[in-house]
């Protein structure tokens, strides 16, 4: 079980190359079937979380949540898909209509983006690369330009307003975000994601740094503009930010980069601070699934708990707690590791 | 110096946090508000001109329409106003069962109010936990009048019909659980950091400026002015029960969320009381078919709604329907002092200054 898709993917090359492609090619098609899965499996598991999401915030408030459609309404995500993929496409006359149509794609493109990364088990992910939490840090900022580009290409008050509150947001909380995992990296001395999950076969980097595990889950959850950070969208106040204009399928491309992102950054947080795909018993592919859907679940109870943070107060957080609290941990960690090797632990 | 601009933005009319068609218009220097400009009349149904083409009973229902979220309180005021009129007696256990009812009302329209302002704040489960409790307050105004929203129940002379067996019980059991509520709101909402920093020092009435824009209800009281019609001039029979008036101290929004919360707890044992001393006998008093007031005669009746000083001004003119109704409606008095707590505030204040005021547009617009 363990090897289970390694050896899949040993027996595709194989076959391909019995067919008598040449190794190289069978190599670059094997990279386009990974994304294929990567993709299929992001849009399969995003039905499954948004039906998730809304049976545990039914549960957090005492309803039933969706129960028509299928066996406790698990289809209610599809027909919601295909409602919206029916829905007429609006682009508003006055909308800059060329950087208004490529905003959620360029949104969606930056979330699947995140996936190259993540060692989805051992010796698993796409591309093993030596800088991959710089790769997954940059990448995952680039989400604000999508969110800017909405913003201004919709040509509507709501949505600028929208925008500029993601951006001020998001770049605040980029900071804390890195120097968060900084702490990780000194211990490691690696960005290499199959690396850090290595360094942790005795001690979780939960253990080792508590207090950057608790400043990038906040730093995550307003990158992720998930509640209580949902500025940019927040319904009741900018009646939906920077996706007040967009409709059906756009709309719901938006919606799906956020899911899409949400994962990434839930199984990042897995990787880095919760031991990755180590466990015992389990093969180490269903390891890395069960601590993402920990952390998603840890992400949906505390938005379904707080209400919404005021613009002000989200920003004087940031740089008063967050940024100075992660670089005291850094200062930390870089204190530990010279005691650390002062007394010849390690 | 980076040349600014000041730029307009509309809250409203179609808005998910204006409590129905309210437009405000918002001057915004870049996140602070520079003034706010309330505009009314959305939702006009010109409920005071319809009333002078019904007779007095048939625009009983029409009240109810004023205050939706608390309908028996606008129904009582408008009877107890054509009953003044007309000099009628309502029997005792009518006006127990009043008092039940529209303290009940009250309870439900705090707790749409304490919902509203959850969903507008973004605690999505504070509006769910305040709707689940209010289901069963709709459950027991569909056992009395049959109908959950709009019931008018209360009518001229007494009420519609005595309470079924049931009531007591129902009602006992929610008196019980009122405590639970509040202390489930307290923990989820008012207990929460982000939620007190939102509304800490946001929207400050200061108690001067709530009495020269009259405004009443809760929100006066927040602003540390114990003033309540049902202590101040008790009408129907409110001398007779015994609770205390939760007052503010900085007439914030925090206080303004906190007395709402407190009141719920006063009205239940204003309930309590009432079913306590509820007596056996008749529910309506001996009224004539046709109400034909003496000619000339006026009267001006005001109650203590969910919202504020609910005042109805009738004139007669002898005949069965009245020459003109007139209803100082809370919501629209208390709405005129947004722009003196907005000022100053960022742009989120405004719709936690709309949600803590509270405001129902079928009556500010009539």
């Amino acid at each position: 079980m363990e090897a289970l898709f390694i050896n899949l993917a040993e027996a595709f090359t194989g076959w391909m190359i019995r067919l008598g492609l040449n190794p190289a090619w069978a190599e670059s098609i094997l990279l386009l079937v990974k994304w294929i899965i990567v993709i299929t499996i992001i849009t399969v598991n995003i039905i499954i979380l948004i039906w998730l999401e809304r049976k545990i915030s039914a549960f957090f408030q005492e309803r039933l949540g969706p129960n028509r459609l299928g066996p406790f309404g698990i289809f209610q995500t599809v027909a919601d898909a295909i409602k919206l993929l029916t829905k007429e496409d609006i682009v508003p006359s006055a909308a800059d209509k060329l950087i208004f149509k490529t905003a959620p794609m360029f949104f969606i493109v930056v979330a699947v983006m995140l996936y190259t990364v993540i060692p989805m088990g051992k010796d698993m992910e796409v591309i093993n690369l030596n800088i991959g939490l710089l790769f997954f840090i940059s990448v995952g900022s680039l989400s604000t330009i999508a969110l800017l580009m909405a913003g201004w290409g919709s040509n509507n008050k709501w949505s600028l307003m929208g925008a500029v509150r993601s951006v001020a947001q998001m770049v605040s909380y980029e900071i804390p975000l890195a120097f968060s995992l900084l702490g990780v990296v000194m211990i490691t001395g690696s960005l290499n994601l199959q690396d850090i999950v290595a360094a942790q076969d005795k001690w979780w980097f939960i253990v080792l740094q508590p207090i950057a595990f608790i400043t990038y889950f906040i730093a995550a959850t307003a990158e992720l503009n998930r509640g209580p950070f949902d500025m940019p969208e927040a319904e009741q106040e900018l009646t939906g930010g920077a996706y007040t204009e967009y409709t059906g399928m756009r709309w719901a491309l938006f919606f799906l980069a956020e899911y899409t992102n949400l994962v990434a950054v839930s199984a990042l947080m897995a990787t880095v601070f919760l031991g990755g795909w180590q466990g015992p018993w389990l093969p180490s592919w269903l390891w890395i699934i069960i601590k993402t859907y920990a952390v998603i679940l840890v992400f949906f109870w505390v938005k379904w708990t707080f209400p919404r943070i005021r613009m002000d107060h989200l920003m004087s957080f940031s740089w008063k707690v967050l940024v100075p609290v992660s670089l005291g941990n850094i200062l930390l960690t870089g204190a530990g590791i010279y005691f650390c090797r002062w007394m010849g632990w390690c | 110096m980076l040349e600014t601009d000041i730029y307009t933005v509309n809250v409203g009319p179609i808005h998910p946090s204006t409590h129905g068609g309210l437009h405000v218009e918002a001057i915004m220097d870049g996140e602070i508000i520079q003034d706010v400009v309330v505009h009314l009349g959305y939702v006009h149904r010109s409920v005071e001109k319809i009333a002078e083409g019904k007779t007095y009973q048939q625009f009983v229902p029409y009240t109810a329409r004023l205050d939706y979220l608390a309908t028996n309180l606008p129904v009582l005021g408008y009877c107890q106003a054509v009953e003044k009129l007309l000099g009628i007696e309502v029997p005792e256990r009518a006006e127990y069962i009043r008092v039940i009812m529209a303290e009940l009302s009250r309870i439900a329209s705090h707790q749409i109010a304490i919902s509203a302002t959850g969903i507008d704040l973004g605690a999505t489960t504070g509006l769910m936990y305040g709707m689940r409790d209010r289901e069963r307050i709709m459950n027991i105004f569909e056992m009395t009048g049959g109908q959950r929203l709009l019931s008018s129940y209360i009518r001229i002379g007494g009420v519609a019909a005595d309470i079924p067996d049931e009531f007591i019980p129902a009602v006992k059991s929610l008196v019980q659980d009122i405590p639970r509520m509040m202390e489930e709101y307290n923990g989820l909402m008012t207990g929460n950091e982000i939620w007190a920093a939102r509304m800490e020092g946001v929207g400050i009435l200061a108690p001067e400026t709530a009495i020269q824009y009259g405004v009443t209800g809760p929100n006066l009281r927040a602003s540390g002015i114990a003033y309540d019609l049902r202590k101040a001039e008790p009408y129907g029979i409110y001398d007779r029960f015994d609770f205390d008036l939760p007052l503010g101290k900085r007439g914030d929004s925090l206080d303004r969320w906190q007395v709402r919360i407190d009141e719920i707890g006063q009205s239940g044992r204003i309930i309590e009381q009432a079913l306590k001393a509820m007596p056996e006998g008749e529910i309506k008093a001996k009224v004539p078919k046709v109400l034909k007031p003496a000619a000339g005669k006026e009267v001006y009746h005001r109650i203590e709604s969910a919202k504020g000083e609910l005042g109805y001004y009738i004139v007669s003119d002898g005949s069965s329907k009245p020459y003109r109704l007139h209803v100082r409606a809370p919501s629209f008095i208390n709405l005129m002092v947004l722009p003196v707590i907005c000022r100053g505030g960022v742009f989120q204040d405004i719709i936690t200054n709309i949600a803590t005021l509270d405001p129902i547009l079928g009556e500010s617009d009539r």
